[in-house]
């Protein structure tokens, strides 16, 4: 296979996609995320997508744990994990058995061939073995001896064997590093801060990852490693970064434009904890967290700290949603800012934990009890979680209102090269509080009415305790129009109901107008996509163009209330298809609302779209 | 402390609102106390919020000239809390009731409890569902007959002063609505206690559960039936002091004559006690409103505060790392440069 007249020169490529896939315990999340970090100080583009199972550690070498990690990098912009791996490392026989349909054809699978013995092989359900059976003839199979060669390596470091063994994916780590010509320093730098209070650790660490590297170039396997250019970005500093830590910085960005301390109320639940787990990191900036006793209490006390004067969050996945509804709907009352982060993952119930999908759209729209419109924003690509984390301030803020922000467990986990912003060009989101009296008594005394509106936003003022002269209640009991007392007059219920829903649908004249990509002119199709499924849609679009079809397409940031100029776009467009991981929820409201004929592209499998099967779904679609 | 030249009158604590408990419920006398109590403590009606959740005794916000939130069912300690770690300059009441406290909210209490969030919590217990009429709650006695148990209660009650002792919490008192300057006393101890303090108060409920506590609060009742728990004092009651309580030989808080066992026998109350075994055996004296009952501060120990603690953290990250920089947190993990 090797030919040895050959030189190791790399051979380039345009780009990549690699998928990573092993059993839990042999930290594949970790080898694909320093290969994606490598890449991503290396200047490629890329995407990212993790699986893993829900269990922390599934029984050993069973199909139920096998966690992956698929990275796609390239020289060009690339908005998609990719839709099939070219590449796949597979670390043992599960992981083959479940990942290998994933892989193209004629491409190129790395095992660990020390893994195939007969009991992993049974575990997986093999009867008999892959490599040495004939039934990965369609693929360019390398076959290695990850585990030996690991043990061999450390072994002069003094490692305990069992020790040994759990830095094979390092190894795995250096052999596709030199594979794709990665740089090494940022892997080693950050196995030594990482590992740096455990120094036997790192040396073997180092020294897997060092063999691995070596065994590319030396073991004459490979006929010559590839490389991949850094792909065009526009001028600035760049990071990597995951959705959830993207958000979390949002928030905290959005603290700083808004000049007030944030108080974030949580409690654990997968795939929304990484955000607590961040802030909780920031308390230099002021920045409280409460890990409370339940989803209701995390709500409960950041509506608190609301009323004192904080930017509350919570978040939380689609099961804590429905513990929280109730605080919302007391929130809708007070009309107090509250950002509600909802991180949606597969259900009903626990469902899918740890997989992503867009089912929380219509709880997020109806799912509480009484009139209780709630404005929501959805990220659409790791990165711009932070943008939208801010957005979602911005309008509690202004609006007085509890804002829903619907991230999911691809965007959470999945990462993306992120042009830094500059502090400067962050919008100021800043808000007054109330300091005066606003209205004069029956007996001509100056007094506070904590429901007298702004006529622009009809947003109630927000005087915080503290302040002399504004003491008031509030609570859920329906409010008078204006002083805000207690009261149960059957028109004044209806004028606040229809006052608490213009304000949320007044925000339309707030936000920017959907712009539509593509074919704006003549396009025969307009696909209407929200959240995630952004890169897949832009991805699908783009190679339909490419194929001479008029396809065009629209995204939503804001989905209550709708850009004020939806409604004329989807107009103008034969053909509207809205492609989404639930069972068509935007399409139902885009048809309720517009009367438009607007068809419904499903998938929830727990993983995105991608961008092939879009593409597959719009030829359809327009008969092509 | 109490303040000796007030600079407001109860008036200024009381808002506008008409008040619209049953005529003669119990939680009349405690709204006056609290509002005459106000003044005396030196704090300020802008400074000061009340937080409740649902039922009758929630409805107390509304009737103070302070900051007030009203909020949902069991919910105010949860949210109380989050606006005390928030805003550790403010004074914050939670009142409600058993039902609120105990039953739907029992989980953000204990919580609340624990975490000694500095908060004074007010429950006015009165055995009952009042402003759903009339079912049992979860201090109701096993039996209780209601709407919704038509051949009674088949529930073990909730004893408050056991639950909040075995929730941690620093400060535990009772009282009972037909006392206001024993009231005053324990809402002034628990209000100047730091941290989460945690007063019972019988409550009663004329118009679905009339005299819960008659037995133990009627006036010619109370030597016989209320113990008086005085720090550092012997445990001892009756009209002629000639009853007392001791902790016999197996470890039990019984109560006896003071001539049986001697003067020197009886236990002396000490509520700053660490451990709150004796206070909890204490609270397990009576088995409810028919047997001599202890009144009075439980336990009341020193005990970092939440809110204190979390700005002590806020605090020192600040010290060690300077105040946020937005700009060093987007560059605080590997980037490069495209030019
Ligand atoms: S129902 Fe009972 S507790 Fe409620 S207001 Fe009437 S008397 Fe008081």
């Amino acid at each position: 296979m090797a030919d040895l007249d050959q030189t190791n020169e790399p051979v380039e490529l345009d780009r990549v996609i690699i998928r990573f896939a092993g059993d839990s315990g042999d930290g594949m999340q970790l080898t694909g995320d320093r290969f994606t970090s490598a890449s991503a100080v290396f200047g490629n583009d890329l995407s990212t997508l993790p699986e893993f199972p829900a269990e922390i550690r599934a029984p050993a070498g069973t199909l139920a744990g096998v966690s992956a990690f698929q990275v796609h990098i390239s020289d060009h912009e690339i908005t998609t994990p990719g839709d099939a791996p070219s590449v796949l490392v597979a670390m043992n026989p599960a992981a083959l058995r479940s990942e290998l349909h994933q892989l193209i054809v004629a491409g190129t699978l790395i095992v660990n061939t020390d893994a195939f013995e007969e009991r992993n092989l049974t575990k997986a359900g093999y009867r008999t073995n892959p490599l040495t059976d004939g039934s990965l003839e369609r693929f360019t199979v390398y076959e290695v001896p990850m585990t030996t060669l690991t043990k061999d390596a450390v072994a002069p470091l003094g490692v305990k064997p069992r020790d040994a063994e759990r830095s094979k994916n390092f190894f795995a780590l250096g052999l596709i590093s030199w594979m794709y010509t990665r740089p090494s320093a940022p892997t080693l730098d950050w196995i030594d801060e990482k590992f740096g209070s455990k120094p036997q650790m790192a040396a073997a660490n180092r020294a897997a990852f060092a063999a691995g590297h070596a065994f590319g170039e030396t073991a004459e396997l490979f006929e010559h490693p590839y490389s991949i250019r850094p792909a065009p970005h526009a001028p600035g500093t760049y990071t990597n970064i995951t959705g959830n830590t993207a958000l979390a910085w949002g928030l905290v960005a959005a603290g700083q434009m808004a000049k007030l301390p944030i108080f974030l109320g949580g409690y654990p639940i997968t795939p929304a904890s990484d955000i607590l787990h961040e802030l909780s990191k920031h308390k230099n900036f002021g920045i409280r967290t409460l890990q409370a006793e339940d989803e209701i209490a995390g709500i409960g006390a950041a509506l608190g700290a609301a009323f004192g004067g904080h930017l509350a969050v919570t978040t939380t996945s689609g099961p804590g949603i429905a513990l929280k509804s109730e605080t919302m709907g007391l929130a809708v009352s007070l009309e107090l800012p509250l950002v509600v982060i909802d991180i949606q993952r597969g259900g009903p119930s626990t469902g899918l934990p740890t997989k992503t999908e867009q089912s929380d759209l219509l709880q997020a729209m109806y799912g509480r009890h009484g009139e209780s419109p709630i404005p929501i924003v959805a990220a659409y690509s790791p990165a711009r979680c932070f943008d939208v984390a801010i957005e979602a301030a911005r309008i509690a803020l202004k609006y007085r209102t509890p804002v829903l922000l619907l991230s999911d467990g691809y965007l959470a986990n999945g990462s993306e090269p992120w042009l830094l912003p500059q502090v400067v060009d962050l919008p100021d989101i800043s808000v007054d509080f109330a300091t005066e009296t606003n209205h004069i008594d029956g007996d001509g005394n100056p007094e506070f009415w904590p429901y007298l509106r702004d006529p622009d936003t009809l947003a109630r003022p927000w005087a915080i305790p503290g302040t002399p002269g504004l003491e008031h209640r509030i609570g859920g009991i329906e409010k008078a129009d204006g002083s805000g007392n207690i009261s149960y007059d059957p028109a004044n219920h209806e004028r606040m109901v229809h006052l608490r829903a213009d304000k949320i649908a007044g925000i339309a004249n707030d936000i920017p107008p959907v712009t539509v990509v593509g074919d704006v002119d003549d396009a025969n199709l307009l696909v209407v996509g929200w959240g995630s499924t952004w890169g897949a849609i832009d991805g699908a679009v783009n190679r339909c163009r490419a194929r001479g079809h008029r396809v065009a397409h629209a995204h939503l940031v804001h989905l209550n209330p709708f850009p004020a100029n939806l409604g004329e776009v989807l107009q103008r467009y034969p053909h509207v298809v809205v492609p989404e991981m639930n069972l068509g929820q935007l399409s139902r409201l885009l048809r309720a609302e517009f009367l438009v004929d607007a068809k419904s592209v499903t998938k929830v499998r727990g993983v995105p779209f991608s961008a092939g099967e879009l593409e597959a779904a719009f030829l359809k679609e327009m008969g092509a | 402390m109490t303040i000796d030249t007030p600079t407001t009158t109860p008036q200024d604590w009381a808002s506008d609102q008409e008040v619209r408990w049953c005529p003669g419920c119990g939680d009349y006398s405690i709204l006056k106390a609290v509002q005459t109590l106000m003044p005396q403590l030196g704090g300020t009606p802008e400074n000061t919020v009340f937080v409740s959740g649902i039922g009758c005794a929630a409805r107390f916000p509304y009737y103070m000239n302070t900051y007030g939130m009203h909020s949902i069912h069991g919910r105010a300690p949860a949210i109380a809390t989050g606006l005390a770690m928030a805003r550790d300059d403010l004074d914050v009441w939670v009142v409600g009731g058993d039902g609120d406290m105990l039953s739907i909210g029992g989980n953000h209490l204990i919580h609340a409890l624990r975490r000694n969030v500095n908060l004074t919590i007010l429950m006015f217990n009165n055995q009952i569902y009042g402003l759903t009429k009339g079912q049992y709650s979860p201090t109701s006695e096993v039996g209780k007959v209601t709407k919704s148990t038509p051949f009674g209660s088949l529930d073990q009650p909730f004893n408050p002063m056991s639950v909040a002792l075995g929730a941690e919490a620093s400060f535990v008192a009772r009282t009972h609505d037909l006392d206001r300057k024993h009231m005053m006393e324990m809402f002034r101890r628990a209000r100047e206690h730091r941290g989460a303090a945690f007063v019972e108060v019988f409550q009663n409920c004329n118009v679905f559960n009339d005299g819960a506590f008659a037995a133990i609060t009627a006036k010619g009742a109370r030597d016989d039936m209320l113990i008086p728990l005085v720090h550092g004092q012997p445990i001892r009651f009756g009209a002629e002091q000639e009853k007392g309580v001791i902790v016999d030989d197996q470890g039990r808080a019984r109560i006896v004559s003071v001539a049986d066992v001697g003067e020197d026998a009886i236990l002396v109350h000490d509520e700053a006690r660490a451990e709150p075994g004796l206070a909890f055996m204490l609270s397990r004296l009576s088995a409810g409103p028919y047997e001599p009952t202890p009144i009075g501060v439980f336990r009341a120990v020193a005990r970092p505060d939440y809110g204190s603690e979390t700005n002590r953290q806020l605090a020192a990250a600040q010290d060690k790392a300077g105040p946020g920089d937005l700009t060093a947190l987007l560059h605080s993990r590997p980037t490069w440069d495209v030019d």
